[in-house]
């Protein structure tokens, strides 16, 4: 499904942040990219979401080269990839039903469609009785479930979390992982990076370490080896 | 599908400019004082205009015949004069006329009158007062009178004098500073509406600045740009909207203010002005003003939706 194939990104006058990477994410697959700081877990995320371009190589998004596509192609690709991020990355203006409605709207569901979903999506993440709570009123695990909700609302093909629990006490954490295994359970693809060890073997699927821009493992059972 | 996009834009404009208090209140703010500018410089305008008109008014030429020049004759050079594209009017005034004027000018002036009375016959002549539509043009006016080839071949023993030549070192004058404030009042009038329209861009630019964030968010989860502009705009034209009728309210007090303590200096009456022409400039101000808003709006967003 995603293929980066020898991608180098190089930041200006410094080293590299990811060095000739090779790697294949199959459909369905759960994959947790661990390292530390500065290893490059976020700007391999960040190529995936083409918020950066690579100094050299190509990252596939099934058959398409992400950072060839043309701008109509990139919002349509945008939309089969729900992200969730460490800091939420909520619309501050918009109340929790707004911002997944936003979602929705952005990716031109009706309005009966989206006033169906969106409280049954908050249902999902225990978040119905937020529904019109602005970010500002919600605790990080309410807003990070909000993100979460927002990352599904579209059936994306896949979610990619960068350091989803990095903000979250342990029981927030537990949580925030319990519904990422179940999105998964039901078939989405699932790119997490974090460098909590309890998270990687709550989840216990492949693991990918990453250490100064190179990928030093790639094990299939869960291990945090670092 | 276009019309349900043009909904929701309109919704989400109005949401956010309704939930963005204080960042609406300055922006509401920045607006009103670039179209109060905008408002003024119609007023000013008015003003400048009247006032050179006035002083327009007051320059006119006259020629002085002799005692002994026949009406006729006057009368014959009178109709001449209005035939020519430069005169808007010419007023005759009889010897007697001018006896009349003259012992009314001077009706206190014993000594004058006694002197006058002494006199058997009317020492004054009949004269012609000539109007020209543009001070600019009495040179050509005069020239046409004094002209050997020009108006009056035999007029010439029956003119006494023309008072061009007194009074044109003071129509140069008025000339000068006619076009000056003229091409003075345009350039200011281009100068404050550029500052002002800076002013309101930058400020719209700054409260979109402080949305970059939320702009990027919209992008990550697949929004298409005219969707994330759109609101954005129409953000931009409400504040555009408020700003129109507060600046036009504003404009109540002021003009009643001027109309009861700067009439005599200005010489026109601003409420009156701005009563009659309400509309015009109700419509000059408010597509201002929505203009400015959505077209700083469109740019200061379309820097963040670049890739």
């Amino acid at each position: 499904m995603i293929y980066f194939n020898n991608v180098t990104k190089t930041y200006a006058g410094d080293l590299p942040a990811l060095d000739n990477i090779n790697l294949t994410v199959g459909a369905g697959e759960f994959v947790s990219i661990v390292g530390h700081s500065g290893a490059g877990k976020t700007t391999l995320i960040k190529l995936i979401l083409r918020e950066e371009e690579p100094t050299g190589g190509s990252v596939f998004f099934e058959s398409s080269d992400i950072h060839r596509l043309k701008s109509k192609d990139l919002t349509k690709l945008r939309r089969k990839i729900g992200v969730v991020f460490q800091d939420f990355k909520l619309l501050p203006n918009k109340t929790a039903y707004e911002n997944i409605a936003f979602a929705m709207e952005a990716a031109g569901k009706s309005d009966e469609d989206i006033a169906t979903d969106v409280p049954h999506v908050l249902e999902l993440v225990d978040l119905a009785h937020r529904m019109m709570h602005f970010p500002t009123q919600l605790s990080g695990g309410e807003k990070q479930r909000l993100a979460i909700a927002r990352a599904i609302i579209n059936q994306p093909d896949v979610i990619i979390a960068d350091e989803p629990t990095g903000n979250l006490d342990p029981i927030n954490t537990y949580e925030v992982v319990q519904i990422f295994k179940k999105i998964n359970d039901l078939g989405t693809t699932i790119i997490l990076t974090t460098h909590n060890r309890g998270v990687v073997e709550s989840i216990g699927k492949r693991v990918i370490t990453l250490d100064r821009g190179k990928i030093v493992r790639d094990d299939a059972d869960g291990r945090y080896v670092i | 599908m276009a019309m349900r996009e043009t909904k929701r834009i309109f919704r989400s404009g109005l949401k956010n400019f309704a939930r963005s208090g204080t960042v609406s209140f300055a922006s509401i703010l920045i607006s009103t004082i670039t179209l109060f500018v905008v408002a003024g410089l119609i007023f000013t305008q008015a003003v400048l205009h009247h006032s050179l008109s006035q002083i327009e008014d007051k320059v006119d030429v006259t020629v002085y015949f002799t005692t002994v020049a026949e009406e006729n004759k006057i009368f014959t050079i009178k109709e001449s004069l209005e035939t020519l594209p430069e005169v808007l009017l010419v007023s005759y005034t009889s010897a007697d006329e001018a006896l009349a004027l003259f012992r009314d000018r001077h009706q206190n002036d014993y000594l004058t009158l006694q002197a006058l009375d002494e006199l058997s016959e009317n020492p004054l002549g009949a004269s012609l007062n000539i109007k020209a539509k543009n001070p600019s043009q009495y040179e050509s006016i005069v020239n046409l009178l004094e002209g050997e080839e020009g108006l009056i071949k035999d007029g010439a023993q029956i003119i006494d004098k023309i008072n061009y030549h007194q009074n044109k070192v003071v129509i140069d004058r008025l000339n000068s500073i006619i076009n000056g404030a003229k091409s003075l009042g345009f350039f200011v009038t281009l100068v404050l509406v550029v500052m002002s329209i800076i002013i309101m861009f930058n400020t719209i630019r700054l409260t979109i600045h402080f949305t970059r964030e939320e702009i990027s968010i919209m992008r990550l989860v697949g929004a298409e740009n005219k969707y994330i502009r759109g609101p954005f705009i129409v953000e931009g034209m409400l504040y555009g909207s408020v700003a129109t009728i507060v600046t036009l309210l504003i404009y109540i007090p002021v003009t009643l203010w001027f109309k009861n303590k700067m009439i005599d200096f200005l010489g026109i009456d601003m409420w009156s002005y701005y009563m009659s022409n309400f509309f015009q400039i109700f419509f000059i101000i408010f597509v201002s003003g929505l203009l400015l808003g959505a077209i700083s709006s469109f740019f200061a967003v379309r820097k963040y939706l670049r890739n």
